[in-house]
């Protein structure tokens, strides 16, 4: 099945989701759809699966034109989804949740679930998906809840079958079985087309790639195109950005985590005796696949929840039983996953957001009162120092972009006197100045002795911030490691392997043993996949040889790479300092 | 309890490339604080302001026609007529016109203003005999009776309010009105204090008893989870029967009587005439709107008040800024149950001097309806007061004049709420321009599982 | 959301099965301290049933030692509880068990000594007709949050069905078009909800009370300017008599309790039985699940939400009707003002209560049910009790469960949420 996309507008006020967009997807292919945050993929795909309808121009379906008034259009002209965030009922079993909508019945409408659970399991056998359709979808790992949607997909025969930002939630583990799974759906002669912005993963599975940037298709590209053309495609302008990082001196322990562990469904422990420290003047990147104990672990730090055993000290104060204000008191700063659900309150001004966990201290208050003076004063004051843009600071936060939201919360969190910075995921959602500006209040914070703490899914972010990296798996931290590491054993971590093993199997593709070629293709990849261009301050920076230098601190390299910064992006890397380092070129080999 | 993925077009990725990332050089040259941008707001503001009183305005005039139609057709005579309405349709027309008029007339008269009492100051010889044989007197006594009716319902819409503003939806100021008034009523009648001390020992034990059934709601719902609204709906049952108990036994019941009436409270313990022997208006109705003003000064410019609304309007936020999210419920509850107690005490010792059924009425209930209007605002609150006060003092004057029954009130009042509740649906009826989205849903937390 | 759910599921958790506990040995502690302690004599149960043709004898018991007994059982219940981890099941049993021994401790105390026995039949008689408008209430409101939407105005369906079933009864002289006129009320007020909250997206809960503010005052008026000065045309309707069903209504004890009473039980079994398994084993109910549920993953596999929302909500307030019909033509005979005094938040209670499941919901409506005919009983017995404190057993028993007793309720998740799409 062929579909053709024929200049797709969507305009949602005076804002151009998608201008004039042209796509086709033959029969058999996995087209990739890559593009930044915000750049319209979304949206496309919700045009496409008639959860949005176009102002412009025409869906074809085999050269048939096609109204996608609905989903239920769509599902009936062939079209599947597995959406970013799953369509399924928690509380209902797999085979309720794939058979929804096109029930198995016997008279007078009731479920024949006999029929319906073997349904469900031949599909899946079919396709080497296996899931048991009697278990409640809120049981299951993320993972399996994806094959699932995919099952779902398959049991309504989609031909063309799409799947927006699939791997955002995935192990690399999980990735690679999905990709199987992929392929082997391409070669049974259905298409698929695949949502991503990681340059990596679309080199990898995609026959065909088309970058969308801004609402707009700007590019048409084979897999094999490298990934520094790929990327400023994406981005569309050869940005600069980088964290010009001065090398850390970390000062005393700061921060004294012990065997802190957290309860969590069913005896299970969101977190498993984590043990860390972290120094004054010092990033610590807590990487890992999201909902690995990290979420805990920020509510944990900052008294959201109760520590079940463990200890948690700043500079040596007892804080394990210390109620949230009496942390923030302490001087730990929090910068929360969620901005909106946690982080600020929509409908506050900007400057009532400002205070939100300062109001009842001087000089913001005396007694019960209010001080409305000093409150204006020092919000205007922080809306100027951290560039908030906002037309005054009585408007509504909410009203306000992800950037400047998240700019909010940077000032009321940095603005005070902060000892220790809790950061998570700083800039998820954020475009690209934002999240330069984001880093780069960050590393000052540490450069002026914060103790900083860093948690994110995205692992460019954790090479970009951290002076140490620990991984977590399972509400475990798996290992600890420094900067230069290679990614794949940051995955391996990630994934659950061993500290020995990972170490082993990093060790191993650092010299070149175990496929080099895709060793080299990961730092490419990595160095473009944080902002979406070359980036070669941070590639030098985490990207040492372990053969070379120290292995903490890394502040030589840092430095040499920093300097390099402005050379061409393919040969950004190589100046940075390091012999051994790829090029670009022999990155983008998708084989 | 992580919130079901948004419906997709509501969120499509766009925000982020929004302002920050395509309106680069707008943004720039946007006026900093204090700039044109304020100006530009503030006048924004009075427009969406405005707009949400016309939309008040107009839900009021809506109600108040589809009350006069329901008081136009449920009369014999017009009923009749429409029988044979193409025998005599002008007939009809204004037999039914007649029907509302005269109702609405008769309630305007018994609320605000009666020109018959004005007649009345002037046929008298001289102002001084006027003042002395209480004509005068008679000309202020629909705005008096609108006062004494506003009073209560000023303390219990605030009760509601307040809580809404943290949150919380409590159906329970008819419960805690009555541990109000069997404190207040009790300190009245049976200890006896100097005058002045007496009336704020009553006010006090009023507060408290109202506060205690509202700290319960608070509590449980602080440890347990338990859903405010149905403890509070609960607890105005619980409360019922033990008033319908108490009053029956040798405690509270007026000695030598079979009613369940409680005996009648000291003079001492009574609240102030403000306005001559002869009309009811009393203190109770400056207190009302003093502690308004409290309560508007608690949520705007006070600690307490900005961890409420934060609470109300994001717990999880409140939580994460270090705020203790059940303090917060279990005091603005405490709160709310103490204003529900006030506004026994005005009824109590400002009108009624005594307890029973009759003074229990349906202040609570109203409460709801007041805050709703009054969008849970200190002075939305006490003009949507002043409203339903006038209508009720109004709704007893009509029934007299008119034999229309005082229910009609209600259903006044009710429309009122629900046409307000639904701003879309008075723009569509009068063809006006989309402000801004969501109505009174702004203000709680919506179902059982937040 | 997480952060907030975490740390209220952590501290509750614990609370919850001490809480519990503590209630199964308070409740032991009152079988035995109070009802123990002051009971002397017999107590006589009698199961005796006008006209019935197996005669049943009565049952004597020690009314000291019974409840001496039970409250030891209540408290090992407690025990047991804050011991050893239960199933859920289990945990229902628990509950079960410790209100059945406090509830026939407090009957042992009631008539020991008494000369008069305590007819169990007429017990459970008055239980059965208690409940009716409560289960059906209450499936009303399970028809509607199983969908998504919340509906506190049951209260306000009950008035209207009672009022349009009493008013067209008595005009028309027919109990069946009374019966109609009395769901359709109910349903229009449902279709009032559902237009508001679907459409409108007021916010539920605010909305239901205003309904029910609206109801009360609009039938208070109809019925002072109306049935008041033509009593006799517009509100003396006949009522519906008891079908005895045969063979089953002649069952002792059972018989004349569940298979010999008006229609309106019958139709009670029916609505249980139909929504019961229209909800948990058809199409129907899986789609009216999931919307209720997860709104959107509903909308992409092609289930039109709304239509749903709007269809359940009507659904719910015409089956509420009926309960509100059975106030006037079935039981009372005349409407009086706010005649359903409070049963359509009983009703509310009883579906929270039963976890918004139709069976768990006419559990809990029999438990009210029950408290209130037993209210009636002992008032006959001359028992030491307020009726008025007797009266408000059912509401102080409803904040317990929610506070403690029932464990964590959860509604569906999308309950309350309206939809919108772009």
């Amino acid at each position: 099945m062929k579909l053709e996309l024929k200049g797709i507008t969507k305009r949602y006020g005076s804002l151009v989701a998608n201008d004039h967009i042209d796509l086709t997807v033959e029969q058999g292919q996995i087209h990739a759809l890559l593009g930044e945050n915000g750049a319209g993929k979304t949206t496309l795909v919700n045009v496409l699966y008639g959860l949005a309808q176009p102002d412009e121009g025409e869906i074809l379906i085999d050269g048939q034109p096609q109204h996608l008034g609905s989903p239920s259009h769509a599902i009936k002209a062939g079209i599947g989804m597995v959406h970013q965030h799953f369509m399924l009922v928690p509380v209902f079993t797999v085979a309720e949740n794939v058979t929804l909508g096109m029930e198995r019945t016997r008279v007078l409408g009731l479920i024949d679930r006999r029929r319906t659970r073997r349904d469900v399991r031949e599909l899946s056998e079919r396709y080497g998906l296996q899931v048991n359709p009697d278990t409640l979808v809120e049981d299951l790992p993320v993972g399996v809840q994806q094959r699932v949607e995919i099952v779902k997909a398959l049991l309504r025969e989609a031909n063309v079958l799409i799947l927006d930002e699939p791997t955002s939630v995935l192990t690399p583990g999980e990735s690679q079985e999905l990709f199987r799974i992929m392929r082997e759906l391409r070669s049974g002669g259905r298409s698929i087309v695949f949502i991503s912005h990681k340059l990596k993963e679309v080199q990898e599975i995609a026959d065909t790639i088309t970058v969308i940037r801004r609402g707009r298709v700007v590019g048409q590209r084979p897999p094999t195109t490298s990934d520094a053309e790929l990327a400023s495609l994406m981005v569309g302008r050869s940005v600069q950005l980088r964290v010009t990082k001065p090398p850390a001196s970390p000062g005393d322990v700061r921060l004294d985590v012990q065997g802190l562990t957290v309860a969590g469904e069913e005896d299970k422990s969101a977190l498993d005796e984590v043990s860390f420290q972290v120094r004054a003047g010092e990033i610590l990147g807590v990487a890992g696949v999201q909902g690995n104990g990290q979420t805990e672990l920020c509510e944990a730090l900052l008294g959201l929840v109760p520590a079940a055993a463990g200890s948690v000290r700043l500079e040596g104060q007892d804080l394990t039983h210390a109620t949230p204000r009496q942390r923030l008191h302490s001087g730990v700063g929090y910068i929360p996953e969620d901005r909106q659900e946690d982080g600020l309150v929509a409908g506050f001004s900007v400057g009532e957001n400002l205070i939100l966990d300062v109001y009842n201290e001087p000089p913001y208050s005396s007694g019960i009162a209010l001080d409305r003076g000093t409150i204006n004063k020092t919000a205007a004051e922080r809306v100027a120092d951290f560039d908030i843009r906002t037309t005054s600071t009585a408007t509504p936060v909410g009203t306000l972009s992800g950037g400047n939201q998240q700019k909010v919360i940077l000032a009321r969190e940095i603005g005070r006197d902060v000892r220790l910075l809790v950061a998570s995921q700083p800039t998820r959602g954020l475009d690209v100045g934002s999240i330069e500006f984001v880093h780069r209040r960050i590393v000052e914070e540490r450069d002026q002795g914060v103790a900083v703490l860093i948690i994110s899914s995205e692992l460019d972010e954790i090479y970009a911030l951290s002076d140490r990296i620990a991984v977590m798996y399972e509400g475990k931290i798996t290992g600890f490691r420094d900067p230069d590491v290679p990614p794949e054993e940051l995955g391996m971590l990630m994934a659950g392997a061993s500290d020995a093993d990972a170490a082993a199997f990093g060790a191993a593709a650092d010299h070149g043993q175990i496929a080099g070629g895709e060793a080299a293709d990961e730092t490419g990849l990595m160095e473009a996949g944080l902002y979406g261009v070359g980036l070669p301050g941070v590639a030098g920076n985490r990207r040492e040889p372990a053969d070379e230098g120290p292995a903490a601190g890394d502040g030589t390299h840092a430095d040499g790479s920093d300097g390099s910064g402005s050379g061409s992006q393919s040969g950004g890397t190589q100046s940075g300092g390091s012999g051994s380092g790829p090029a670009d070129d022999s990155g983008a080999d998708p084989e | 309890m992580s919130e079901p993925p948004a419906p997709p077009p509501a969120s499509p990725g766009l925000p982020a490339a929004g302002p920050a990332g395509t309106g680069t050089p707008a943004a720039e040259n946007a006026p900093g604080p204090g700039g044109r941008g304020q100006f530009g707001r503030a006048v924004l503001d009075a427009i969406l302001e405005g707009n949400s009183v016309v939309v008040t305005i107009l839900a009021i005039a809506v109600a108040l026609v589809l009350g006069g139609l329901l008081i136009a057709f449920t009369d014999p005579a017009v009923l009749r007529a429409w029988g044979s309405f193409f025998a005599n349709p002008g007939h009809a027309i204004a037999l039914a016109w007649d029907a509302a008029a005269s109702a609405y007339v008769a309630m305007f008269e018994g609320a605000i203003f009666n020109p018959h009492t004005v007649a009345g100051v002037f046929h008298q010889a001289s102002l001084a005999t006027a003042l002395h044989n209480g004509y005068v007197a008679a000309v202020f006594n629909p705005i008096s009776e609108t006062a004494v009716n506003a009073t209560p319902l000023i303390f219990t819409g605030l009760a509601v309010g307040l809580a809404f503003r943290a949150g919380l939806f409590n159906i329970g100021a008819a419960g805690q009105w009555i541990g109000g008034a069997i404190v207040a009523t009790w300190l009245g009648f049976g200890v006896s204090l100097p005058p002045v001390i007496h009336v704020v020992v009553c006010l006090l034990g009023g507060f408290a008893g109202g506060a205690v059934i509202g700290w319960i709601v608070g509590e449980l719902k602080a440890r347990t989870g338990a859903h405010e609204v149905v403890v509070t709906i609960m607890l105005n049952y619980v409360m019922y029967y033990f008033l319908a108990y108490i009053l029956g036994t040798s405690a509270m019941q007026q000695p030598h009587s079979t009613n369940l009436i409680s005996p009648v409270i000291a003079v001492d313990a009574r609240l102030w005439h403000i306005a001559g022997p002869s009309l009811r208006v009393n203190a109770g109705f400056l207190l009302a709107l003093a502690v308004a003003a409290g309560v508007w000064w608690l949520l705007e410019r006070s600690t307490i008040g900005f961890e409420f609304r934060t609470v109300g309007a994001n717990p999880s936020a409140a939580r994460t800024a270090g705020m203790s999210v059940e303090r917060s419920w279990v005091l603005v509850m405490l709160l709310a149950g103490g204003l529900a107690g006030l506004a026994a005490c005005t009824v109590i010792q400002g009108t009624d001097y005594q307890l029973n059924f009759q003074s229990y009425g349906t202040y609570g209930f109203d409460g709801i309806t007041v805050a709703l209007l009054g969008r849970a605002r200190p002075l939305g609150i006490v003009l949507s007061a002043l409203l339903f006060g006038a209508l009720h003092a109004g709704g007893v004057q009509m029934q007299a004049a008119t034999q229309i029954p005082v229910d009609i009130v209600i259903v006044i009042q009710s429309l009122i709420v629900l046409l307000v509740a639904a701003p879309p649906l008075i723009r569509a009826m009068f063809r006006l321009r989309r402000a801004r989205a969501g109505g009174l849903s702004e203000t709680v937390a919506k179902g059982w599982n937040a | 959301m997480t952060t907030l759910t975490t740390a209220v599921r952590s501290t509750v958790a614990v609370n919850r099965t001490l809480i519990a506990s503590a209630t199964f040995v308070a409740f032991g502690l009152a079988d035995i301290l109070l009802f123990g302690l002051f009971s002397h004599g017999d107590a006589t149960f009698a199961f005796a049933q006008f006209g019935a043709k197996v005669g049943v004898p009565n049952l004597v018991l020690p009314a000291a030692p019974v409840a001496y007994a039970l409250g030891a059982v209540s408290i090992a219940i407690g025990v047991l509880r804050a011991t050893v981890p239960l199933s859920r099941a289990g945990r229902r049993a628990c509950i079960a068990g410790a209100v059945l021994a406090f509830v026939i401790s407090l009957l042992c105390w009631a008539d020991a000594g008494n000369s008069t026995a305590l007819n169990v039949i007429n017990l459970l008689q008055g239980t059965v007709v208690y409940s009716i408008p409560l289960i059906l209430g209450a499936l009303a409101g399970v028809m509607c949050e199983r969908s998504g939407v919340i509906n506190i105005a049951i209260e306000g369906q009950l008035l209207l069905g009672a009022f349009a079933a009493a008013v067209i009864t008595s005009a028309f002289s027919s109990l069946w078009l009374g019966l109609i006129a009395g769901s359709l009320a109910g349903g229009l007020l449902g279709g009032v909800l559902a237009v508001f909250a679907i459409k409108f997206l007021v916010d539920q809960i605010i909305l239901g009370v205003v309904l029910n503010v609206f109801a009360s005052g609009l039938t208070g008026y109809l019925y002072d300017r109306a049935l008041v000065p033509y009593q006799n045309r517009l509100n003396s309707p006949v009522t519906f008599s008891s079908v005895k069903i045969p063979l089953l209504g002649d069952i002792p004890i059972i018989g004349p309790v569940f298979f010999d009473s008006t229609i309106f039980l019958y139709i009670t079994y029916a609505m249980i039985a139909l929504v019961q398994v229209g909800l948990f084993r058809t199409r129907w109910g899986l789609r009216v699940r999931a919307v209720g549920e997860h709104p959107t993953a509903a909308d992409t596999v092609g289930i039109k939400v709304l239509a749903t929302r709007y269809r359940n909500v009507l659904m719910g307030g015409l089956i509420a009707g009926i309960g509100g019909a059975f106030l006037t033509i079935g039981q009372v005979g005349s409407f009086g003002k706010d005649m359903s005094s409070g049963e359509g938040y009983i009703a509310l209670a009883a579906m929270i209560f039963g976890r918004w499941t139709p069976l768990g919901a006419t559990a809990a409506a029999l438990l009210f049910g029950f408290s209130t005919s037993l209210q009636s009983i002992l008032a006959t017995l001359n028992v030491p009790i307020p009726s008025n404190i007797l009266l408000m057993a059912p509401y102080i028993v409803t904040i317990v469960a929610v506070a403690g007793l029932v464990g964590k309720v959860r509604a569906p998740k999308a309950d309350g949420q309206p939809y919108v799409k772009a």
